[in-house]
């Protein structure tokens, strides 16, 4: 509805402004002159990095010569094994955060919608303020909290009975380190997106279910669920592109130890790039993770049985 | 529906449980940088804060210049927050309220970049300021992801609830168009501004991987990457490592206090409704 009268309305006074005092300066130029900075700078910096590390992937450098080399990035890229060990820690860390937390960050954005509940604004800043910290300074305060020896949450399970566990030092337990973490830095941000959705939820469908008998359980499934369908989905796609380009927090942690139990795809990829210098080959990477977040969230899409 | 006063204490139970686990790391940086690594590492460990705040303060200036780094940051991320605050504006201003060829090409164009990964940018961009050479440099720092498309998204959809009708008033009166943008749309649109411009300013001021590449001396790093390479070295001592993340957390942390209300809204602006 608003913007059914665009057209004419630049029209109209296209046609009173003729002839007036600047000549670019008008509502035919006018979109294309606030969208310029924008577009040239997205060109720029993003548009044609996009192009040029696809040729880079394609190529190879030896001293100062380079050549192109087909697709032997990539054949390289599927025969190393630490690509497929960081593509696999990837995937494994992806797989138990994001359900993991989409699932806390319901169930909090429920609680948190009740009409139980004073005190809404104090609740939702504390749950949403992890989100503040810089994914370094969170790496960096669990750095003290997960240490294997004298660290606070160790000492804590002491009091039931659970020895110590080598949080940061042990394959499995690191990447558990850092779901953890990536648990506690964005559950509160995606219950809040999750939260905005259940508000805008029209409360009559809740009354004709009450009507009709449906239970509080009853109607989160044949309410709830179906009609925040698209928020969910966006959060699910967001914090997977999120989880794939995992490198803050294993940098910070882990190092992407232990023997690179805990190294992502982009730690992989930003070694060979600013450690080794093979930026061909780190383009190669660059793209498989451009490819997996095509797919994956394609798979999304379906799953969540596109209606857009 | 009556609820019982057992349920009630169950669900603030929980609520309050939770709320400890989310504040609690806060809480523990706190204790780490006003306390001697030592109490940290005792068993027990020290559950207050201490009195030893100076001295950790200290030892942090001494391996590493924190308040050049904190300089940095603010430089980074306020001229970040300016420039790709305006662009954005500008962007979403044309997308919301003109007409013109190729404004829904564009616009996908802008969403679709969004699911590229930022590595995938990370080395043509590397060796695009590396031919200009501005590595290590403000400049090199900010200008990457001036055009936010996030931003320029959620712009736009705050700009599609300005009155057609205040436009084509202004125009009758015979104002320009950059002149409507300037004294119309920016007066009216601060709010929706000022929370988008709280997002970008964040994502500035915890912005990491980039930095890190393009920063090559001690006196460019900002809080993050300050921060990191305390965290990397040999022996790390906890109290200076906290007293650090302190130094990085706590002023966006009380200016979220503050600005809560915009900072919510900066995330979920216009992105959840449809």
């Amino acid at each position: 509805m608003k913007n059914s009268s665009y057209g004419e309305a630049v029209n109209e006074s296209v046609g009173k402004n003729t002839g007036s005092k600047r000549s670019f300066d008008n509502p035919r130029n006018a979109p294309y002159i606030f969208l310029m900075p924008a577009l040239l700078f997205f060109l720029l910096f993003t548009g044609y990095p996009i192009v040029y590390s696809f040729i880079l992937s394609l190529q190879q450098s030896e001293g100062n010569v380079t050549t192109f080399a087909g697709l032997d990035n990539y054949i390289r890229l599927f025969q190393d094994p630490i690509f497929y060990e960081s593509l696999s820690n990837t995937l494994i860390i992806l797989v138990l955060q994001v359900p993991i937390m989409l699932f806390f960050a319901l169930i909090l954005a429920v609680l948190m919608n009740s009409t139980m509940l004073k005190a809404k604004g104090f609740f939702r800043v504390a749950y949403f303020s992890p989100a503040v910290a810089s994914l370094v300074s969170a790496a960096v305060i669990f750095l003290l909290l997960l240490n294997p020896d004298y660290g606070l949450i160790n000492y804590l399970l002491s009091f039931i009975g659970i020895d110590k566990i080598g949080w940061l030092n042990h394959p499995v337990w690191a990447k558990i380190s850092i779901v953890l973490v990536m648990i506690w830095r964005w559950t509160g941000y995606n219950m809040v997106i999750l939260l905005a959705g259940m508000q805008n939820i029209s409360n009559d469908l809740y009354e004709a279910a009450r009507i009709d008998g449906a239970g509080k359980v009853r109607q989160f499934f044949s309410i709830t669920i179906p009609q925040l369908k698209p928020v969910i989905l966006f959060t699910a796609i967001v914090s997977t592109i999120g989880t794939l380009q995992l490198f803050d927090e294993p940098y910070n942690l882990t190092g992407g130890g232990p023997v690179n139990a805990t190294t992502t795809i982009t730690m992989y990829l930003y070694q060979n790039a600013f450690e080794y210098f093979d930026f061909e080959y780190a383009s190669a990477i660059a793209y498989v993770v451009v490819v997996l977040i095509a797919v994956l969230s394609f798979i999304q899409f379906k799953l969540a049985g596109d209606d857009e | 529906m009556r609820v019982s006063g057992l349920q009630k204490t169950l669900f603030y139970t929980v609520l309050i449980l939770l709320v400890l686990l989310t504040i609690g790391p806060y809480y523990w940086m706190l204790v780490g940088a006003t306390n001697p690594t030592g109490n940290m590492l005792n068993t027990p460990p020290s559950f207050i804060p201490g009195d030893y705040f100076m001295e950790n303060l200290r030892s942090l200036l001494s391996q590493i210049d924190i308040w050049r780094s904190l300089f940095n940051s603010a430089v980074t991320a306020v001229s970040f927050t300016f420039i790709s605050g305006i662009i954005c504006a500008a962007a979403g201003f044309a997308f919301a309220k003109y007409q013109f060829k190729g404004r829904n090409i564009i616009f996908a164009l802008f969403l679709l970049s969004m699911m590229v990964p930022y590595q995938a940018l990370v080395v043509p961009q590397f060796q695009l300021f590396a031919s200009f050479n501005l590595l290590n440099s403000y400049t090199a720092i900010i200008l990457p992801q001036i055009a936010y498309p996030f931003a320029i998204f959620l712009m736009r959809q705050n700009m599609q609830s300005i009155p057609t009708a205040l436009i084509e008033a202004a125009r009758i009166d015979g104002s320009s168009e950059t002149g409507i943008f300037f004294k119309i749309v920016l007066p009216t649109m601060v709010p929706a501004i000022a929370a988008v411009s709280i997002f970008l300013f964040t994502h500035q001021w915890n912005n990491f991987l980039w930095p890190l590449i393009t920063i090559t001396t001690q006196d460019m790093y900002t809080l993050p990457v300050a921060l990191a390479t305390l965290a990397g070295l040999e022996t790390v001592d906890y109290g200076v490592l906290m007293m650090g993340a302190a130094i990085s957390v706590l002023p966006i942390f009380i200016a979220f206090l503050f600005l809560q209300r915009y900072f919510i809204a900066g995330i979920i602006g216009g992105s959840v409704k449809e």
